[in-house]
C-alpha cells in the first residue's frame, strides 16, 4: 500500500533576483513499512521536498505536481484538513531538535500538547500516553516531568521522535535527525528509529547528507542534485556500484574503513555544487563529472534502467542500455 | 616499570619528533553556586586532559579521535597555547615552550590550526587578500625568500588550490564556497610557513563530494613541504583515509596509539572497537555495544576509566582472565603490545596483544 506519493514535484522560490528552481520535478512512493532514504548536498532540494508535502514554504514559494498522503492531495486540501494530516497523516523528526522543544514546558506537557490539539483524549488521558510514549523511545515516563534542560541531547532526540509519534502517523519524516549528535548517540537512535519503524509498520522518508546513514536504515535510496533525483533504486546496489558518477563520488566520501582503495588516496569531486540560481544547462552535473562527453552539456537524461532494480539520469547508462538491448 | 614509563619511554625515543607532550594535564574549575559555596562544598573540577602523552613525528599526520567530551579538541588547543596545562610539558624540537614572549611568538608562527568552520574562521568584512595577509603583518613579516608580502599571499592562496589568486585579492568570504573558504583558512596557515598545522575536524562543515578535495590539499602539504598534521576528529573513516598513526581519546587520556592499520583494523582497547563498530556501514544496522553518552569528566571512574562502560568487564571476559579486580582497581598507562601499537586495557596485556577473536 502506498503511503505517500510524490509526482512531478516542482518548488520554485520567488526572489528580488527573479525566480530559484529548487526542486524541478521529482517523483517517488514510500510504501507501508518502506523506508526510503533522500540523500544529497546542501541546496540539492532535500529540505524543500520535506517542506513541500506538508505544505511549509514560505508565502513565496510556488508548488507544482502532486503529493499524495494516503490517496489525499495535500497540495489542494482546505486548510482544516491540512491542520488534521499533519501529525496524524504525517509528522516531521527536524534537525537540531535539540532547540526544538520549548525550554519552559515540561516533556510530559509538551508532548500531550499535541494530543489534546488534535482532540484525540483529553489532558489527563493525554498525559498517560505521554508517559507511554516516552517508555517507547527507551525513557522512563518520570521523565514526563522533567524540563529540557534536564535531558541531555540524545535524549531530547528521543523525546522529538516520541513527539512525531504522539498521534500515531502513516508517516515518519526524518529530516537529518542525527546529524547534531555524538557517533555513539547516533547509533542508538538510529536503532530506536529502525525498531520503532519495523514494530509500528510505518513508511518512512529518511533525509541526511550522510550517505552511509542512510545504506544502514533504507530499503531503498533517492539521490538528488540540482533539485533532481539522479539515482534511485534498492540501497545496497546504490552504494556499492552506483549507476551515476555523481553517486560514486558521493559513496566515495564515506570509505570504508579497512578498504585499502580509500587508504591515504582521498577521492572528491573538482568544484561545487551548484547554486539554484545557476544550474548548468543539460545534465546539471556535467561540469563536475569525471566521464562527461560531448552529449552532456545539451541533452538533459531521463532517469534510465540500470539494472539490479535501479534507475540512473546518465546518458551512459541510456547507451549501455542500448548496448544491452 | 610501569605501563605509562614504558609508554613514555619509547614515545621519546622516536626518530625526529617535532612536537612532544609529557604527561599533560588541563583541568577547568567548576562554578559554584552561592549556596554551595556557603556550604562549603567544592567546586567539581572537570579533568579535560588527564596524563596525555604524544609525540608527533617530522611530517606525519596523526589523527586524535574520541567521542565528544574526551578532551581532544582541548588536547589541541593547549598544543596552540590557547590553554593554560595545570602540569606537564610541551616540546617543540626539542626546547620546552616557555612563558617567555618572544619564544612563544615564534612558536606560533611555526604551529597553525585550521579550524572546524571556516565562515566563522574568516572575518566577513575583510578581503581574502587581507585574511592571508593578517598573519604575516601580525608577525611582522614584510618579505622572506625574497619575496614581497603580495607574493607570498599569492603563493599561499595557489598552493592551496585557489587558482589564480590575483582572483581572489578583493573577495569577500561571502562570495565563496564552502570548500574555497576552507582553502583561504589553510593558506591563512601556509603562509607563515609553519611546521606543523592542528586541524580540527578540517571537513566536517563541508559538503560530502567536495571533502575529498580538502583532504588531498592537506595530505599533499605534507607531502609536498614536509608539515606534521594534528588531525582532531570523530570520524574514523577520515583517519582511515589520511591518517599515519590514529590516536583514540577516552576522558582525558589516550587509550590506544598506533599504526593506522593496526589500530583500525585490529584495534586492542574494547573501547576502540566499540567506536568502530558503530561506523555506519552498508550491511545493516548494528547495535551500539555502548549505552549512555559521553561520560562526565567531572567523575572520572577508578581503575580503569573506561571499566564502567566496558562490554569485556560486562560480558565477564575480564573475569575468565582473571583482570577485572585491577580493571575496577587499578589505573594504568598505555603498554606497548605490538610494535609502535599501545593500548591502556589489563586485558589485551593479558592476552599480550595476541588477536582475540571479536564478537562480531
Amino acid at each position: 500500500m502506498t503511503v505517500l506519493s510524490v509526482r512531478d514535484l516542482e518548488v520554485t522560490y520567488a526572489t528580488q533576483a527573479g525566480p530559484i528552481p529548487a526542486v524541478r520535478g521529482v517523483s517517488f512512493d514510500i510504501d507501508k513499512g518502506e523506508v526510503l532514504g533522500l540523500a544529497g548536498e546542501s541546496g540539492c532540494g532535500k529540505s524543500t521536498i520535506v517542506n513541500a508535502i506538508l505544505r511549509l514554504l514560505p508565502p513565496g514559494a510556488t508548488t507544482t505536481g502532486q503529493v499524495l498522503l494516503n490517496g489525499e492531495d495535500v497540495l489542494t486540501m482546505k486548510a482544516g484538513r491540512l491542520r488534521a494530516v499533519r501529525w496524524t497523516g504525517a509528522s516531521v523528526v527536524f534537525q537540531g531538535a535539540m532547540h526544538a522543544l520549548n525550554p519552559v514546558q515540561r516533556i510530559g506537557d509538551q508532548l500531550a500538547e499535541a494530543i489534546v490539539l488534535h482532540r484525540l483524549s483529553a489532558q489527563r488521558e493525554a498525559l498517560v500516553r505521554a508517559g507511554d510514549l516516552l517508555e517507547k523511545v527507551g525513557l522512563p515516563p518520570r521523565r514526563a516531568r522533567d524540563y529540557p534542560h534536564e535531558l541531555s541531547g540524545g535524549q531530547k532526540q528521543r523525546v522529538m521522535i516520541a513527539m512525531a509519534l504522539a498521534c500515531t502517523p502513516t508517516l515518519i519524516i526524518a529530516d537529518e535527525p542525527t546529524t547534531a549528535l555524538d557517533v555513539m548517540v547516533q547509533a542508538q537512535v538510529l536503532t530506536l528509529l529502525n525498531e520503532l519503524q519495523h514494530e509500528m509498520g510505518l513508511a518512512m522518508l529518511f533525509i541526511t547528507h550522510d550517505l552511509s546513514v542512510l545504506v544502514e536504515v533504507c530499503d531503498r535510496l533517492a539521490i538528488m542534485y540540482a533539485g533532481k533525483i539522479v539515482e534511485e533504486g534498492p540501497s545496497a546496489p546504490v552504494f556499492a556500484k552506483p549507476a551515476h558518477p555523481y553517486t560514486e563520488a558521493l559513496a566515495a566520501a564515506f570509505p570504508s574503513i579497512g578498504d585499502l582503495r580509500f587508504r591515504r588516496s582521498p577521492s572528491g569531486l573538482g568544484g561545487d555544487p551548484p547554486q539554484p540560481d545557476s544550474i548548468p544547462s543539460g545534465c546539471s552535473f556535467h561540469p563536475r563529472c569525471p566521464v562527461a562527453f560531448d552529449e552532456c552539456p545539451t541533452v538533459v537524461p531521463d532517469l534510465y534502467e540500470a539494472g539490479d532494480g535501479r534507475r540512473a539520469a546518465c546518458l551512459l547508462v541510456r547507451d549501455q542500455a542500448r548496448v544491452a538491448t | 616499570m610501569s605501563g605509562a614509563a614504558l609508554g613514555r619511554a619509547s614515545a621519546s625515543g622516536d626518530d625526529d619528533p617535532v612536537l612532544e607532550v609529557h604527561d599533560l594535564h588541563v583541568s577547568y574549575e567548576g562554578r559554584v553556586g552561592l549556596g554551595a559555596g556557603v556550604a562549603g562544598k567544592k567546586a567539581a573540577v572537570a579533568r579535560a586532559v588527564a596524563g596525555v602523552d604524544l609525540t608527533l613525528r617530522r611530517g606525519e599526520v596523526l589523527a586524535l579521535a574520541g567521542e565528544s567530551g574526551c578532551g581532544k579538541t582541548t588536547l589541541a588547543r593547549t598544543i596552540m597555547g590557547l590553554e593554560q596545562p595545570n602540569q606537564g610539558e610541551i616540546r617543540f624540537e626539542g626546547e620546552p615552550l616557555s612563558k617567555s614572549t618572544r619564544i612563544l611568538r615564534e612558536y606560533r608562527r611555526r604551529v597553525q590550526i585550521v579550524f572546524q568552520d571556516p565562515t566563522a574562521a574568516l572575518n566577513p568584512r575583510q578581503t581574502i587578500y587581507e585574511s592571508v595577509a593578517e598573519g604575516l603583518r601580525i608577525h611582522g613579516i614584510t618579505d622572506q625568500d625574497g619575496l614581497s608580502e603580495e607574493k607570498l599571499v599569492a603563493r599561499a592562496l595557489a598552493r592551496s588550490g585557489l587558482r589564480p589568486p590575483e582572483r581572489f585579492y578583493l573577495v569577500y568570504p561571502h562570495e565563496l564556497s564552502g570548500g574555497q573558504r576552507q582553502r583561504v583558512v589553510i593558506a591563512g596557515a601556509l603562509v607563515l610557513e609553519p611546521e606543523i598545522i592542528v586541524a580540527d575536524e578540517p571537513v566536517s562543515s563541508l559538503d560530502a563530494s567536495v571533502r575529498g578535495e580538502i583532504l588531498k590539499l592537506l595530505l599533499g602539504l605534507r607531502d609536498d613541504f614536509g608539515i606534521a598534521m594534528l588531525v582532531v576528529t570523530h570520524d574514523l573513516g577520515l583517519a582511515w583515509t589520511i591518517a599515519d598513526r590514529v590516536a583514540v581519546m577516552y576522558l582525558g587520556r589516550i587509550v590506544e596509539i598506533g599504526p593506522a592499520e593496526d589500530v583500525l583494523t585490529k584495534p586492542l582497547h574494547p573501547y576502540t572497537k566499540a567506536l568502530l563498530e558503530v561506523v555506519p556501514e552498508a550491511g545493516g544496522l548494528t547495535r551500539p555495544i555502548l549505552s549512555g553518552e559521553a561520560p562526565d569528566p567531572t567523575r572520572i571512574p577508578e581503575g580503569c576509566r573506561f571499566h564502567p562502560r566496558c562490554p569485556e568487564v560486562v560480558s565477564g571476559a575480564a573475569g575468565r582472565a582473571g583482570v577485572e579486580a585491577r580493571c575496577r582497581g587499578e589505573d594504568l598507562g598505555l603498554i606497548e603490545l605490538r610494535p609502535g601499537h599501545f593500548a591502556a586495557c589489563h586485558l589485551a596485556a593479558a592476552r599480550r596483544g595476541d588477536v582475540v577473536p571479536s564478537t562480531t
